[in-house]
């Protein structure tokens, strides 16, 4: 995608404490709304994003204070692509269980990266484990109604 | 009955209904709050029947989803019944991508999820 196809673009640097992701995250929302992305499409970037802040803040940086998260975000007409970089040492996202296993099923944690996958279009990490890319296509033409 | 800043509990019968007053169970100490306020009903209050009424929840995060799972936990312990009722559309698709919709009896609203105990 190239640079001038964005119509929105944004870039932050939180600290590593829980809720510090509100502010970016409800900037974000809104944009969308400016731009008439349909609620469900809304909804699954905010959960995705909502999951993927609390990784890199809880799980990347152990809400070190002396550690920050990098969010950027652009957005198209078509597409919306964000990017959250924590400071930690990374992780196998192969390894995480698979929390639909019936031996998992009961445990309190373990579904964000899952409904990251889910909800959004593209869901990548670096080799280290430390950023990941999450792109959410826009809801096609036909579906285009606001709720 | 202890102070509820995350709940409203109502009785209907013998069962405790349970509604909350934030929309979005997101936020990270609000879900400690409710996670807290739920588990005393049952280990505080030794409430047997437990209906939660998400009709007011237009988002919750995996982090709440946890939480319940406790809640049945402890909820069986007891020998007790947890049921969920009247989840919007969106917040159902989370409970059925994680396949939390085959552990969690959810009914469509709260005359339906009543009358199944």
């Amino acid at each position: 995608m190239s640079q001038d196809r964005w119509v929105w673009q944004c870039e932050r640097v939180i600290p590593s404490e829980t809720g510090a992701g509100a502010p970016i995250l409800q900037e974000i929302l809104k944009q969308l709304e400016k731009n008439d992305w349909i609620q469900h499409d809304i909804f699954s970037i905010h959960l995705a994003m909502e999951e993927a802040l609390v990784n890199a803040i809880r799980h990347g940086n152990r809400l070190d204070t002396s550690k920050h998260v990098h969010v950027a975000c652009r957005v198209s007409s078509e597409l919306i692509r964000i990017e959250i970089t924590d400071e930690g040492e990374g992780f196998d996202p192969s390894a995480v269980p698979d929390p639909t296993d019936p031996a998992n099923i009961e445990a309190p944690s373990g579904r964000g990266l899952m409904l990251m996958r889910s909800f959004m279009s593209r869901v990548e990490y670096n080799d280290v484990g430390n950023r990941v890319v999450m792109e959410k296509e826009r809801a096609k033409q036909d579906d285009q109604k606001k709720d | 009955m202890a102070k509820q800043q995350r709940l409203e509990v109502s009785e209907v019968g013998d069962v405790t209904v349970v509604h909350f007053r934030d929309q979005r169970i997101i936020e990270d100490l609000g879900i400690q709050e409710m996670g807290q306020e739920l588990f005393h009903l049952v280990e505080g209050e030794n409430r047997k029947k437990l209906l939660l009424n998400f009709s007011s929840v237009s988002f919750m995060s995996s982090a709440a989803l946890g939480k319940l799972i406790t809640l049945d936990k402890k909820v069986k312990a007891k020998g007790g019944v947890l049921k969920l009722c009247s989840i919007r559309p969106e917040i159902y698709e989370v409970f059925a991508i994680t396949r939390l919709d085959r552990l969690f009896d959810i009914r469509k609203d709260e005359s339906d999820g009543l009358g199944s105990f």
